[in-house]
């Protein structure tokens, strides 16, 4: 009898537990959420009306309601152009070599640890080596290929690691069968492991690409600049052979630097101008965001094993 | 066709970096100059309708310098005058300059409009609020003066990488960066707007850009500006008191330097002419303080009659009336 009283009692404080830590966890997911909205909420109520067609598309004036964000949102796509040429080819061989080719050796393990720990290092350090590296020793100048270097090395070990992860996902049978049929090794990986990877690859790339666009430390020490009232090059040109490479030694901007000078300056109808502009980067990661959850379920559907 | 297109690629690579150098004039350094020096560079941006373009950085007068002294830029914003080190450096570098003054920037020393207790304040007060040996001693109003009531002082003032930093500390304490550490500060001066408008025992210092946005917020204090000042009442800050130099010692003009070398290069020399024709009329459009007509006349002489290098010899001055500036023969 006793015992039956005690089985209940725990029974019911096990239970009360369960619902304190549900709520508990409830509670702190609210506080976020809430936090994530208001900030989303006051750059909306302060930016919002400042949005136009005219804000698209003029450049930075020192009349606050005449100027745009032009130069800064065309530089930033551009460097984040410049950041996915640059990181996904090196970023995903790097992940298939590590994961498919790399003997398990000490310096396999090494190199391992040391990518796990490159994506701990301080933006501003990977600047700092920038600055050093591409701007003077390799004389390419505060340029958009500069920025797009720097931004992709910093994303690169997110790169490797989620295609380390992706590729660790498909099942060893997949392999074996391939291997069975009398495929090569290279056949095996182009035809399966990268297919079926692509979805997980893909993801992990976009998310690298959104941290990238937020950016802003590791382009202040290269030299990204405040002012600029002109476009890169085009990228395409009349005269054979129509196209350019001029865009990437362009000096450039981007959003996230044209906020930080408008929100610094003393009068308010600039600080309405960073939150229209801050609107506009929110937009951008999210529809990047958006786009990685579209992509990763299209892969999903394809893959019927 | 992997192969066509890789030529394609390499061959308009060579060819676009050599035929479309187009002209470019690189301007970095302060941040306090950038408004004025990014409303010339529009102006000269519209009227080339292009042709030309300028691009503007911030990276502070010190880190400026630096730049330019290697020759990685045209043009100079500079907040301070350019120091002995960075002379030496440039001298090195074979590059001489330059140096136009172009605005006045002033110091407001503010409080909060609910402060009913002060309207003005001596220089000699300000050091003893913010000479080094104040930290942690001087901490009420009335250990300043007697007559000032019994609360908290709590101070407002430039981060410590700012030239504004740089300059009240010289004004007021007689050495550059001297400064007590236990105050806010802050590089945005927006914070210290904050900081000074929701506090009744607050005061701090700030560029008058800052207070002619958010006059509604802070009260100005009068300055008298002891035995060295032309007035020897309290003066408030304004366009007025400023250009007639009895605003002291808080008012300091704004320079850009030139480079010599880029000088030669007709599209800068063309810009450094823009910009001193223009200064006056654009710097008070961004809130700053223009020079005297006679100024700009003076740069302009200078210029066409290639005076180069530095009136200041390495070293900052307080308090300088901007026409005994223009009049001395530069050292270089």
């Amino acid at each position: 009898m006793e015992l039956k009283t005690n089985y209940k009692r725990q029974l019911l404080i096990n239970k009360i537990f369960d619902v304190f830590f549900k709520y508990l966890g409830l509670f702190f997911l609210i506080c976020a959420l809430i936090a994530l909205l208001a900030l989303i909420g006051n750059l909306v109520s302060e930016g919002f009306g400042r949005l136009s067609f005219q804000f698209l598309s003029s450049f930075p004036s020192r009349f606050a309601d005449k100027s745009g964000i032009l130069s800064a949102w065309v530089g930033s796509f551009a460097v984040m152009l410049m950041t996915a040429l640059f990181a996904i080819p090196l970023g995903v061989a790097s992940g298939v070599y590590l994961e498919e080719y790399a003997p398990k050796n000490k310096i396999t393990t090494f190199i391992e640890l040391n990518i796990t720990n490159l994506a701990g290092v301080p933006s501003i350090i990977f600047g700092l080596m920038a600055l050093g590296l591409f701007v003077y020793k390799m004389s390419l100048g505060q340029s958009i290929i500069t920025a797009g270097m720097t931004l992709g090395l910093l994303v690169l070990p997110v790169i490797i690691v989620t295609t380390r992860e992706a590729i660790k996902t498909i099942p060893v049978h997949i392999r074996e069968a391939s291997y069975a049929v009398g495929a090569t090794k290279l056949q095996t990986i182009r035809y399966h492991i990268l297919p079926y990877s692509a979805g997980g690859i893909i993801t992990g790339i976009i998310i690298a690409m959104s941290r990238a666009i937020g950016e802003t430390a590791p382009l202040i020490t290269i030299g990204a600049l405040t002012f600029i009232a002109f476009l890169p090059a085009s990228p395409f040109i009349s005269q054979a052979p129509f196209v350019s490479t001029q865009w990437m030694f362009d000096p450039f901007t981007v959003l996230p630097i044209q906020m930080f000078n408008w929100v610094s300056r003393p009068q308010e109808d600039f600080h309405t101008n960073a939150a229209a502009a801050g609107l506009i980067l929110i937009v951008f990661t999210l529809t990047l965001t958006a786009v990685a959850i579209i992509i990763r379920n299209y892969f999903r559907k394809r893959i019927k094993w | 066709m992997f192969k066509s297109l890789t030529l394609i690629a390499c061959t308009s690579f060579f060819m676009n970096t050599i035929a479309f150098a187009q002209s470019t004039i690189k301007i970095d350094g302060s941040s306090t100059v950038f408004p004025v020096t990014e409303a010339v560079a529009e102006e000269f941006q519209n009227s080339k309708k292009g042709a030309i373009r300028v691009t503007v950085g911030i990276s502070g007068t010190g880190g400026g310098f630096k730049k330019f002294c290697r020759g990685e830029t045209d043009v100079q914003n500079a907040s301070r005058p350019i120091s002995k080190e960075e002379m030496e450096v440039c001298a090195k570098a074979g590059i001489q300059y330059y140096e136009l003054p172009v605005a006045y920037d002033a110091m407001v020393v503010a409080v909060n409009p609910k402060n009913t207790w002060v309207k003005d304040i001596t220089v000699e007060d300000l050091k003893k609020m913010w000479e080094p040996a104040a930290q942690g001693k001087i901490l009420k109003w009335n250990q300043v003066r007697a007559e000032w009531p019994d609360a908290p002082l709590n101070l407002f003032g430039a981060g410590s990488d700012s030239g504004t930093f740089d300059y009240f500390t010289e004004a007021v304490n007689g050495k550059s960066k001297a400064s007590r550490g236990d105050f806010t500060g802050s590089e945005d001066d927006n914070t210290l707007v904050l900081g000074i408008s929701n506090d009744k025992n607050a005061l701090g210092y700030l560029p008058y850009s800052y207070y002619s946005s958010n006059m509604k917020k802070m009260k100005a204090l009068g300055i008298i500006g002891g035995p060295e000042a032309p007035s020897k009442v309290a003066v408030l800050p304004s366009k007025a008191t400023v250009e007639n130099g009895t605003y002291f010692p808080l008012s300091r003009p704004l320079f850009i330097y030139v480079s010599s070398i880029s000088a030669a290069k007709p599209e800068v020399m063309e810009f450094t002419k823009f910009y001193i024709e223009k200064a006056g009329e654009l710097a008070s459009q961004v809130k700053y303080v223009a020079l005297p007509a006679k100024a700009y006349k003076m740069s302009l002489d200078n210029v066409a009659k290639k005076k180069m290098g530095t009136v200041f010899g390495g070293h900052n001055e307080v308090g300088l009336k901007i026409e005994d500036l223009l009049k001395r023969e530069a050292k270089h």
